[in-house]
């Protein structure tokens, strides 16, 4: 009597861990909670292990749209002090046969960014062997912003030629009035004693005709 | 007695203004030539134009192979040696015969054109593939405006179940280089077709060049303020952020740490040389044109020692921040791989994490291969080898888009030190082109192949038009390899040739005495016995050796060129592929054209004067009896007016 009691027991976790250890339809599954967070990493005991067949429980249901599964059907194994174990997932109908491993792989595809955020890790650091992470999106931009950067240099070239070749014509327009102009300007200049004298255009002054050069001679 | 050779040279004193002409021009300010704002400009084109990409990404890695430390020494006296004098004799004559390269050759000698023909294609051809390398520089610093930067990770396959393959088996920053920038082809041969967003980027570096070049001097003065001083401003943050980082001191460690056994190696001597004479930019004819338009009495000789050491000093500064970073990137690379193999152990042995830490990784080691070694074997760990990571080809291209892109990804805020670094290089790459366009267009004006009146702008819009259609082919598929093949011949060969011609032309075709008389008139004072044992002796040799050693290198080995083929059985390790036959007659043309176009144009010009000699001897014959016949030449009142002149002197 007392050892049917007891065989009835023990029966279920040591059943559970057989369908656990030698099944083809469980995930190793490794946390690496120190690389991921450092100084803020948590303790990995028993609660943290509630969580994840929680978690694991909430893929489960989910994924099928049953709200059947509990944590019971979460059995867990192969404990080591990696952190790494082996899961498998029991169905909820019959507690002996196992969830094929293809449906497992997708509940768990489908809800890994909500696995992984309850335990505050990342794909790096939360992995399931076998299961391959699902990459982020690449970011797709409407301008690529090189062009607008590239839009925004050239048109500061644009503008800078206009302007440099603009000065270029202006200067030398005014050149050519200032041309025009000089012999205009030259008849006002030269004034002296009221009478305008005809513009000789020297720089070093006005000739005087009256002052001869003889006077270089005159010391001997 | 005085033993100095120089060659026969007539009619100098008419082709070159005398001492009393310069006093002359110099008070007139002839406003026909350009002139510099203020010295400080002058000063800043001149090291703008020395200092360039050279300095950052060839002399450190010449620094840290061939003896770190012990470099220093080959490199400070081959400076002294070669590059202060060729420096001092490039200013001297162009300060003192005012003119461009074409026009201070043809004043020495007609014969001589060629040589300033020759450093106008060579000016040409450089500035045509310097200018594709700051097309690549732009289109970096255009994807710096983004975070994540785009080189930081790989793109992600169709079905997002993992990266890119080629990405997978290189690197992310291989991968944004080889494919997203250059879109290589694995030969030469395949050409790969245009790469639309490489001739954009070509067209915005023409025409920023073009709007800085605009007028010549006028516009490059102006910009220089920046383009000359930014570089050291960016260098010093670099420098500042990159002290800040862990494994910064040993990248510096690892790059002066002397080894001075190099020194007996001759490669070593002849790499410095060869460094010295291309980083000071010689034989371009941009130093030639930037001096002659300095005041006569300008100290050219100030000039070139100062620019000397500040292109030393510059090299030596760059060296500096570049292997502080790398230390960094060396550093970060060696923490990964350790880290990845404690990961890879740690997962093996299911042993909890923190068990095995940094120091304890090698004793773990021992211990695992002494127990079980089958295991361990079985597990291919990696070599993390910090030496390895230091020294990664860490040269040219290589560095700046590979290596510092990487490191600059490690970064926090990588965007902002990314647009610093290709600002920077932006910087060095555009002043170094202000003097090869100056090369290109005053010898183009002084050759009056163009219409004189065409102005300034219209010049350099020509060339940059010219040069930007030209440089196309390095927008295919294949241009990388097409860039190394012109930096390899273009520029290397030719120069060399240029400068061994033009201290020769300056020594005995000039004449030295003549030179020592004009540099007493210019500064003051004659040149000392340092600097006519340098131009007479020591650096044409210099030269020469540097020439043969290169020539006898590169005709005896089969020519190779690195490529990228993700199909080779290295991949990522680039691959060695000889070039296809048709290569060796572009080679004869960048590298022989430029060399043969001196004896050529010399040839050319005698054979012309024979014939022209011989037509004018008959046209003055005939001239000669017809104005006897027709003329009579009043002898007497010659006579007359002559004595009379001789008497007004006696006064």
């Amino acid at each position: 009597m007392l050892a049917g009691v007891l065989l009835l027991i023990f029966l279920p976790p040591l059943v559970a861990k057989d369908l656990c250890k030698d099944s083809q339809d469980g995930f190793k599954v490794r946390l690496s909670i120190k690389t991921g967070l450092g100084d803020d990493a948590y303790e990995w005991n028993e609660s943290e292990m509630f969580l994840f067949r929680s978690t694991l429980a909430y893929a489960m249901r989910k994924h099928s749209n049953q709200d059947t599964y509990t944590i019971d059907n979460i059995l867990v194994c192969n404990d080591t002090q990696r952190v790494s174990f082996v899961f498998v997932v029991t169905s909820t109908d019959d507690p002996d046969q196992l969830i094929p491993k293809e449906q497992v792989e997708l509940a768990v595809r489908q809800n890994k960014h909500r696995i992984n955020n309850a335990f505050l890790l990342s794909d790096m650091t939360l992995e399931f062997m076998g299961i391959p992470p699902t990459l982020s999106a690449p970011i797709i931009y409407d301008t690529e912003p090189w062009l607008i950067v590239f839009g925004v240099v050239i048109g500061a070239v644009a503008v800078g030629i206009v302007a440099l070749l603009m000065s270029t014509v202006s200067k030398k327009r005014r050149a050519k009035e200032k041309a025009a102009g000089l012999s205009e300007e030259d008849e006002g200049i030269v004034k002296e004693n009221g009478t305008a004298l005809s513009s000789l255009g020297r720089k070093e002054g006005v000739y005087n005709q009256a002052f001869s050069n003889d006077d270089r001679f005159t010391k001997l | 007695m005085k033993l100095k050779l120089k060659l026969p040279n007539p009619g100098l004193d008419e082709r070159i203004p005398s001492h009393a002409e310069l006093e002359k021009l110099e008070l007139e300010e002839a406003g026909e030539r350009p002139q510099w704002d203020n010295k400080a400009q002058y000063m800043l084109t001149c090291v703008g134009f020395c200092v360039g990409l050279g300095n950052v990404w060839r002399f450190p890695y010449l620094c840290q192979s061939h003896g770190g430390g012990a470099f220093m020494i080959p490199f400070l006296i081959l400076l002294v040696l070669e590059g202060i004098p060729l420096l001092h004799l490039e200013f001297a004559i162009g300060q003192r015969l005012r003119k461009g390269s074409v026009g201070v050759w043809r004043s020495i000698n007609p014969y001589l054109v060629g040589v300033g023909i020759a450093s106008m294609l060579v000016s040409f051809m450089v500035g045509m593939y310097y200018n594709t390398i700051i097309a690549w520089v732009l289109w970096y610093f255009f994807n710096s405006f983004q975070d994540p930067l785009p080189w930081s990770q790989c793109p992600v396959n169709e079905n997002r179940t993992g990266f890119v393959s080629e990405c997978e088996d290189s690197s992310p920053v291989d991968y944004f280089w080889y494919r997203k920038t250059l879109n290589t082809t694995p030969v030469i041969e395949d050409s790969g077709g245009l790469q639309w967003w490489i001739v954009l980027c070509l067209f915005c570096a023409w025409t920023l060049l073009w709007v800085c070049c605009l007028r010549g001097i006028e516009t490059t003065g102006k910009a220089v303020y920046v383009t000359s001083t930014l570089p050291y401003l960016v260098l010093t943050i670099f420098l500042i952020r990159g002290l800040t980082l862990k494994g910064s001191v040993s990248g510096i460690k690892f790059l002066f740490t002397p080894d001075l056994d190099e020194l007996l190696n001759p490669s070593t001597w002849l790499d410095a040389g060869a460094q010295v004479f291309y980083s000071f930019s010689l034989a371009f004819g941009g130093l030639i044109s930037f001096s002659s338009y300095n005041s006569v009495h300008n100290n050219c000789e100030q000039d070139a020692v100062i620019i000397s050491i500040i292109n030393g000093l510059t090299s030596i500064y760059a060296a500096i921040v570049i292997y502080s970073i790398i230390g960094f990137r060396a550093t970060e690379r060696f923490d990964d791989c350790l880290n990845g193999n404690i990961l890879t152990l740690m997962n093996t042995f299911d042993l909890p994490e923190g068990n095995i830490t940094e120091s304890s990784y090698d004793g773990f080691l021992q211990h695992l291969n002494s127990t079980v070694p089958a295991v361990f074997q079985d597990l291919q760990l990696k070599t993390c080898d910090m030496q390895t990571f230091l020294s990664q080809g860490v040269e040219g291209t290589g560095l700046a888009f590979i290596v510092f892109t990487e490191a600059i990804t490690k970064m926090p805020i990588s965007p902002l030190w990314s647009v610093l670094f290709f600002i920077m290089l932006f910087c060095l790459g555009l002043s170094t082109m202000f003097g090869s366009v100056e090369g290109v267009v005053v010898p183009l004006q002084d050759l009056n192949i163009l219409p004189k009146r065409w102005p300034k702008e219209v010049y350099t819009g020509l060339v940059c038009l010219v040069s930007f259609g030209l440089a196309i082919i390095f927008a295919q598929g294949s241009g990388e390899y097409w860039l190394a093949l012109f930096d390899g011949f273009a520029g290397s060969i030719p120069l060399l040739i240029i400068a061994f011609c033009e201290m020769m032309a300056v020594a005995y075709i000039y004449g030295i005495d003549r030179f020592n008389d004009d540099i007493k008139f210019m500064i003051g004072h004659k040149p000392n016995f340092f600097w006519q044992a340098t131009w007479r002796l020591v650096s044409p040799l210099i030269v020469l050796l540097i020439f043969l050693f290169y020539f006898v290198t590169t005709v005896s080995k089969e020519l190779t060129y690195i490529a990228w083929d993700p199909q080779s059985e290295n991949f990522p390790t680039l691959e060695t592929k000889s070039y296809p036959d048709w290569i060796y007659a572009i080679i004869f043309i960048l590298s022989g054209v430029p060399a043969l176009v001196i004896p050529a144009v010399a040839l050319y010009k005698l054979i012309r004067n024979r014939c022209c000699a011989k037509e004018e001897k008959h046209k003055a014959a005939e001239q000669l009896y017809s104005i006897s016949d027709k003329i009579q030449i009043p002898d007497e009142l010659d006579r007359e007016q002559r004595t009379d002149v001789y008497r007004c002197d006696l006064h």
